[in-house]
Order: C-alpha cells, then structure tokens, then sequence
C-alpha cells in the first residue's frame, strides 16, 4: 500500500520537475530540475518494479550496517573529489592562467570555490558523520538503528542534494553566504532529509538497551538539533518565482552578516567539531582498546563546548558595522572557548595513557593521535586570532585560510582517515588492513602536507597583513595591492603541493581500502573480531 | 519598553544566571558521591554490543 502512496508522490514530483525545467528562468534551475525529473523518474520505475513482490524479511537482531558501508564509500570518493577541486583552485591562484578563457564563468576560481569548500565539508565531512554517527548510534545503544529504510533515505537525499548544490554552484546559483550557497530550494529537500536524519538518529537513541547514552551520542546529537536550527536560520529567504533559483534574503545589513556568522561560525562549531568529537570519543577508545581517559570530563567538556561555542560567531565581524558590545562578546567567548576545546583534547590523548607503544606499531592510532593535535593546535590559533589587536593583522589574509586548513586537513580529515581505516576491516568482516605500510606512507604525506600548507599560509598572510598597513614617513601607504599579489607568489605554490601531497594521501587510503575488501581474507561469521594492527 | 530593551535585560540578568547555574549545576553533578562506578560503566558502553544488538529482554545493565 505504501509502495502506491510512493508511486503517486515520486509521478508528482517528477512531472513537476518537469514542468520546472520547461519554464526555468535560469540555466542552474533548469538542470537541477532535470536532475530532480530524473531521479524521480528513476526511482518511479525502481519502485514499480517492486510493487507487490515479497519483502525480504529483516533481523531484527543485527545491526543496519549496509547505509553505513555506502556511506564509507561516498565520504572516500567525495573526500578525492573536494581535494582534487581544492588543489585546483590553490593553482589557479598562484597560476590565473589556469582560469581558462573557454570555461570563464563555469570552471573559474569564483565558482569552484564554493564547490571546494561545500565537498570537503558537506560532502567529505558530511557522509563521515552520517556514517560513523549510524555506525556509532547503534553500538553504544545496542540496538538496529531506527525507521527502517528512512537511513537510506537520509543516505540518498543527502547525495542529492550535494549534487544539486554542486551544480548549481557552477552554474550560477548562490546565495552568496558563504558556507550556505545553496539556492532555495536545495535548502528546503536539505531541512526535510536533516530532519529525517535526527529522526533515525534520536529514533536508535530512544529504543536504545544501554540504560545510558554514551557521550558520542551526545556530541552527535548536539551537532544535528544545531545544525538544523542554523540552517533554517540562515536560509531564510522569499524566492522570487518558483521558477527560478533566485531567492531574496529575509534579513538585510547588519543583522543578516550577524546570522550568516552566528551560522558560519557555528558550523565550524558543530558540524566540524562536535560531530567530529563524537566521533574522537567512539574511535579513539576502539583502537586504543581502553575506555576514555575521564568520563568526567567528557560530560563537562560537552557541556563547557556547546554552551561557549554559540557565543563566539561575532569575532568574524570585528570593526564592521556590528556594535562593538557585539563583536566584544564574541571575542571573549572565542578565548574562553580555548579551555574546553583542550580539555577534550587533553581527554583524547590521554585515553591512550598506559598504552603510547601502539603509537608505534599502530598508523591508524597515530592519525588519530595527530589528528587530536592538530584539534589543539587550530583551537589555540582560533582564540587568538578572534583577539581585536590580532585579527586587524589576520583578517582578510590567508593567515585565516592557513587556520582553517590545519583545523580541516589536520583534524577533520585525519580523525575521518582513521575513521574510516578502522570502519572498512569491520564492516566488510575482514581479518585486517590490507596495507600498514601505506597507512604509514598516507600518514606521512597528508602530514607533510599540512604543514607546508599551514607554514606557508602563516607566512603569507603574516606578511600579507603587515604590507597592507605599512605607511612611509609621511603616512601614504607603502603598497598597492599588486604588490602583496605578487609577493605571495612563492607561498601559493608551496601550498599548493602541499595539497598535492595530501590528495596523494588520500589517493593511496582509497586503494589501500579497496584492496582491503577486494584481497583481505573474510573471517568467519560468529567469531570475535580482531582489532586491525 | 520596546521589545530589543527589553529581551536585552532579561538575557543579561535571569537568563545568564539560569544558563550559568545550570552549567554549574552540571559540574557538581558530574563529581557526586557515587559517581565513579555509574561512569566507569558508562565509559565501557562502546566495547559490548560490537557484533549484535542486545537480546529483547536482555538487561544490558547487568553485565559488565
């Protein structure tokens, strides 16, 4: 019965959708319309197909573990493609030759930007915490996630509707607010597939057979409920027709920069951060095989973290039009923040008090480990830089984009590397990695790789910042812009390859994972696995 | 008193000091008597369960 209910809504939305194409005001529209009529349509006929066939029963008494292995797969091959776009774009700006004359308004450095920065962090980062959050949910509760297929559906929905985004961004469609480019009425499918993400994770949560909810859940709870209040906040908008892409923002001046960084700002705050912490607390303890350091702290590094952390979005507005209390308090609370941000790093580190000899034997602990490290040391670069006197030197510069990449390369990207290296021999029950050697060799390269990124940054922007203020005697500025251009140069092409050796990093995990579940041994059903090492 | 002055008071007197006393309230909470035992078990939630989910009926909080 439900199956015809389904027909009727997907023969809707695909005659819509087609309808839309035919009366798009834009290009962005209409393909995205083109892409909505076909996956409608496609999935019209999958589920015809279906309709009335017996329904393999479902265990009940085993874990949903197939969306979690889709969604392994999509944060890999997503994670190559946000970096590869990312090492494009770091060329194109010390080579401009490479803004091709024949792609100019499609492949240019203005729009592929955002298509960066939406795949590593909506994209790579956004699958990594769909994934591990399903994996995490249901083995700290002990029970199938649930809703049944309503997984899949926050799985696929998801990918839509990165690829609407994706290319809409190319295409033309923004809304200009960074971090949240998606037109309309991307916004809306994303807030009705979030919405269908908090209901199967709080869903597992609520049945769950522990009588306590582990602290990861926590993290990735807070992480869903803010999100969707941010985006909802942040996206408020009046398209101007149903047909086309344009939308026009409910607040204006003043109050839609303070929303759009109370929304930025946060996002790095929960989508980056707590997600990402929740899974420090499931996957550290895993591979170090011994519980987290203080139970203790955890709850009061959760608590101190959520509570501080939406207080600090003002600091990315300091000497504009925001009153100045404003941007004062975002600032103090960006400093305060610095203490629970090194709590929670001092408790994944020390979880692996008693056992520092697998950091010598173990490459997935020590991307972990690194990863935590570089949790510490982006989250001490943050206080300072939000301090007024600093950031009059930083912001604008590429100081801020050196700070950004050691916080998504370093923590981000390594705690997911580990992430997924612990995940692969689990959820494809085989005995092992296929490779530690080049778990080493990704390790070595991504590291390497961020360093030369972040080092050359600092000095960049560094320089960058005091070129811009320099006055000769007769206080005349010293510079013209085209001189601190230039004076990058060098800079931009050393990071650059660093992004080249981090791409090559992942590059070599993805094969590394695939021969893992291509070449590596099964192990018997019904056995106890084996920590990979 | 129009609305902004008026929200603008209350967030910064009733409900600083509710936020406030909560978050304190949370950190004495978190070192009650007791608590130890209660978060030791907490703590090793992620190492039962791996393979399946716990039997219907089963009391997960008895072993361990």
């Amino acid at each position: 019965m439900t199956n015809y209910l389904k027909l009727v809504v997907l023969g809707v939305i695909a005659v819509f959708a087609a309808v839309g194409a035919n009366y798009a005001r834009d290009l962005a529209y209409m393909v995205n319309a083109l892409t909505i009529m076909l996956v409608a349509g496609g999935m019209f006929l999958w589920t015809l197909r279906r309709t009335d066939e017996p329904v393999p029963a479902v265990n009940q008494n085993e874990y949903m573990d197939g969306v979690v292995r889709a969604g392994v797969i999509a944060t890999a091959l997503w994670g190559v493609v946000g970096f590869l776009v990312g090492v494009i774009i770091a060329f194109q700006l010390a080579f401009p030759v490479l803004n091709f004359e024949w792609a100019e308004g499609y492949l240019n450095f203005g729009r592929l930007r955002p298509l960066h920065t939406s795949a590593v962090i909506f994209a790579f980062g956004g699958n990594a915490l769909i994934c591990t959050s399903f994996y995490v949910v249901q083995r700290t509760s002990a029970a199938r996630l649930w809703g049944g297929n309503l997984a899949w559906f926050v799985f696929w929905g998801y990918q839509l509707v990165i690829v609407l985004a994706a290319t809409g961004y190319l295409l033309g469609a923004t809304q200009s607010k960074e971090y949240a480019e998606p037109e309309w009425y991307v916004d809306w499918w994303l807030t009705i597939v979030w919405l269908a993400y908090l209901a199967v994770f709080l869903g597992t949560v609520i049945k769950r057979k522990e009588p306590h909810i582990y602290v990861a859940n926590w993290f990735y709870l807070s992480f869903i409920v803010t999100v969707a209040m941010l985006h909802v906040f942040n996206n408020l908008s009046i398209p101007v027709s149903i047909w086309g892409s344009k939308s026009v923002q409910v607040f204006s001046g003043v109050q839609d920069a303070m929303t759009q960084w109370w929304y930025g700002h946060n996002a790095v705050g929960f989508f980056l951060t707590a997600g990402f912490l929740g899974m420090m607390y499931y996957f550290i303890p895993k591979q170090a095989e011994r519980p987290v350091y203080s139970y203790k702290l955890s709850i009061i590094h959760f608590w101190a973290l959520i509570f501080i952390y939406i207080w600090a979005g003002p600091h990315h507005l300091h000497y504009t039009a925001l009153p100045d209390w404003a941007s004062t308090l975002g600032m103090v609370f960006s400093v305060i923040l610095w203490m629970p941000s090194w709590g929670g790093m001092i408790n994944g580190l020390m979880t692996l008090s008693g056992a520092w000899d697998k950091l010598r034997t173990d490459p997935v602990i020590r991307m972990m480990v690194i990863a935590v490290g570089f949790y510490g040391m982006s989250t001490f670069e943050g206080p300072m830089m939000s301090i007024r006197a600093v950031n009059s030197l930083s912001h604008y510069t590429d100081w801020t984009i050196g700070h950004v990449h050691s916080g998504a390369l370093g923590w981000n990207g390594m705690i997911t590397f580990g992430a997924l290296y612990y995940l692969v021999p689990k959820l494809w029950k085989r005995e092992r990695l296929y490779s530690l050697s080049m778990v080493s060799w990704h390790f070595w390269l991504a590291t390497i790789g961020i360093v030369l990124y972040a080092a050359s940054m600092w000095v960049t922007g560094i320089m960058e910042g005091l070129m811009w203020r320099e006055v000769d005697a007769n206080g005349f500025l010293v510079n013209s812009f085209a001189d601190t251009v230039a004076a990058k140069f060098p800079m931009y092409v050393v990071r650059g390859l660093g992004g080249v050796m981090f791409i090559t990093g992942a590059i070599i995990m993805c094969i590394n994972l695939y021969l893992t579940v291509k070449r590596q041994p099964a192990i018997e059903s019904n056995t106890d696995l084996v920590p990979a090492e | 008193m129009e609305l902004y002055s008026l929200l603008r008071e209350f967030a910064d007197s009733w409900m600083l000091l509710a936020l406030f006393t909560f978050f304190i309230g949370v950190i004495v909470w978190v070192f009650r008597p007791g608590s130890r035992s209660t978060y030791e078990d907490t703590a090793s939630i992620p190492f039962r369960h791996e393979q399946a989910p716990a039997k219907a009926g089963a009391n997960a909080a008895k072993e361990a």
